[in-house]
């Protein structure tokens, strides 16, 4: 059972908000002591879902939490928005690397950075994407 | 409910008497472990943790161990376990320095309440509750501790097992030993390319003599390897390809990119030198 | 108005990515560079990347499409300086940037210049 050691949020209105997120997790992962690769890796997937809820969903706000569970450490990340929300799944998580907006790339490619992942989204609701990575 | 146990009372009136019983017990606890660590160690540790321990007992809050009361307990059992497991201790080994604490707390609780013996059932029950629950906690680290002992042993094994060599200037060599899985292939990855930015290199040799199968995750490990080269700005030659490997790496459909295949070490490094401007030649 | 300054290099042009890029500075670049590389007949552009520990799909797209647009105005783009985290998370993203040049540093980036254009 994870607990949660500490928590926090952070609005992610415009670009601007993004630039100060990723830096916020910069410092998360740093502080749980993960490796510069490791890192790397949280910081961009948290770029990508950023994005993703400033330029796709019009606005939301980054959750985050360090979680320990036993000896592991981790990091949560909560990126939620009340946007469009995605019709089609499936196709957003289809690598779509020429698509116009980028967005099918920053979900699956944000997948392959972290431990786990989950996505809930409603049509004309919002989308919120999880994201864990452990030490 | 969070009432002060007897035990809080116990600990104040006979301290001295339920530690020296304690350390007994610990001597005789795991005879194959006795000796591994020194008894001046397990002194210590015995005192440092019934310090804690009365602290959280004082505290009343019995309840829930994963509280903040219990706190320093808990990185107390863990910092044991770590140094238990490096020690070769297993994790019963090591619970074991919670559990030999029952006996001496019983006896104590019995002479306490000698005209009473409904309480001190009551009583030697809660010990019991309390004392299984953080030996359980101790079990329970004590074999996390192991498992990140192991996986880091196994961490070290395969960065020894991948070396990077320096065959000549500006030329890297990977000798691939042994399954490409995703664990080895993000080691290789991490050290090849910072030893590519140390070193300058331009080119680096991927031998797969020693890599027993070729599949198709294998093989997006190795272009995995070969396309962050190649961000980099290096130059990628994979050698040690024998006849099936090619076979498979054609039905399979792999693309490789672009990237030179050579059959032997020798002749990839002499390609190498070529590609870089060097002519060998023989006095 | 901040801008990313572009350096002259003899033929070529020199940009070091430094800051936390938002999409007005990105397109600015895009313009800036285009318009100097038509102005001082470039033929090559360097795109230094070496101060980045970060690199996204947005980040890449730009990349990749400074480097089409100098490819159409007849001048190559080699990017240098990817750090080795930056690499091995673009491959894992599924990022490969194909068609994009790279060199390790500017030194050789450079020289692959000098050498693809003698």
């Amino acid at each position: 059972m994870a607990i949660v050691s500490s928590a926090g949020e952070l609005p992610l209105k415009n670009q601007n908000d993004i630039v100060l997120g990723r830096q916020a997790v910069r410092r998360l992962a740093l502080e749980q002591g993960f490796s510069l690769v490791d890192q790397t890796k949280l910081v961009t997937a948290a770029s990508e879902l950023a994005r993703n809820a400033v330029i796709y969903g019009g606005g939301g706000e980054l959750k985050w939490e360090m979680l320990v569970d036993g000896a592991r450490r981790g990091v949560r990340l909560v990126f939620e928005d009340h946007g469009p929300g995605i019709p089609d799944i499936e196709k957003a998580m289809t690598d779509g690397w020429t698509s116009g907006n980028g967005l099918g790339l920053g979900l699956t490619g944000a997948r392959r950075l972290v431990n786990e992942f989950e996505l809930q989204t409603t049509v004309g609701v919002g989308t919120r994407v999880t994201i864990i990575r452990w030490k | 409910m969070s009432e002060k146990l007897p035990i809080s009372a116990l600990l104040q009136k006979r301290r001295s008497q339920i530690q020296a019983q304690w350390l007994e017990q610990l001597a005789t606890a795991s005879s194959s472990k006795s000796g591994v660590v020194a008894r001046e160690d397990v002194r210590r540790q015995a005192d440092d943790f019934l310090k804690v321990f009365n602290q959280a007992v004082d505290s009343g809050h019995v309840a829930d161990l994963n509280g903040a009361a219990w706190a320093d307990v808990r990185h107390f059992l863990e910092e044991l376990s770590r140094q238990r497991v490096l020690a070769g201790f297993a994790a019963d080994e090591t619970a074991a320095f919670i559990f030999s604490l029952k006996r001496p707390l019983f006896d104590a609780l019995r002479q306490e309440s000698l005209s009473d013996p409904q309480r001190f059932a009551e009583d030697a029950w809660g010990v019991t509750m309390l004392l299984d629950q953080l030996g359980l906690y101790t079990v329970k680290t004590a074999q996390r501790a192991r498992e990140e002992v192991i996986n880091r042993q196994q961490q070290e094994l395969l960065e020894l097992s991948t070396p990077v060599v320096k065959l000549w200037d500006g030329i890297l060599a990977l000798p691939m030993i042994g399954t490409l899985d995703s664990a080895r292939t993000q080691i290789v990855m991490e050290s090849l390319l910072q030893k590519i930015v140390d070193t300058e290199s331009q080119i680096a040799i991927l031998d797969i003599t020693g890599v027993p199968t070729v599949d198709t995750l294998v093989a997006q490990h190795l272009l995995k390897t070969v396309t962050a080269l190649r961000l980099m700005g290096a130059e990628c030659i994979i050698s040690g390809v024998r006849p099936q490997i090619a076979q498979t790496i054609v039905h399979l459909g792999v693309d490789l990119q672009g990237v030179t295949t050579k059959a032997s070490l020798a002749d990839a490094l002499a390609l190498a030198m070529k590609r870089i401007g060097f002519a060998v030649t023989r006095q | 108005m901040d801008r990313i300054p572009i350096l002259r290099m003899g033929d070529f042009l020199l940009v070091t990515l430094q800051v936390d890029m938002h999409d007005q500075l990105a397109l600015r670049l895009q313009d800036d560079l285009t318009n100097m590389i038509h102005a001082k007949g470039a033929k090559g552009v360097l795109i230094d990347i070496s101060a980045l520990e970060m690199v996204d799909s947005f980040m890449g797209r730009m990349i990749a499409d400074i480097s089409g647009m100098a490819r159409i105005l007849d001048a190559r783009t080699v990017l240098v300086g990817m750090q080795p985290p930056v690499a091995i998370t673009l491959v894992e993203l599924g990022l490969s940037l194909p068609g994009v040049e790279t060199a390790l540093n500017v030194e050789r980036g450079v020289q692959l210049l000098n050498r693809a254009l003698a």
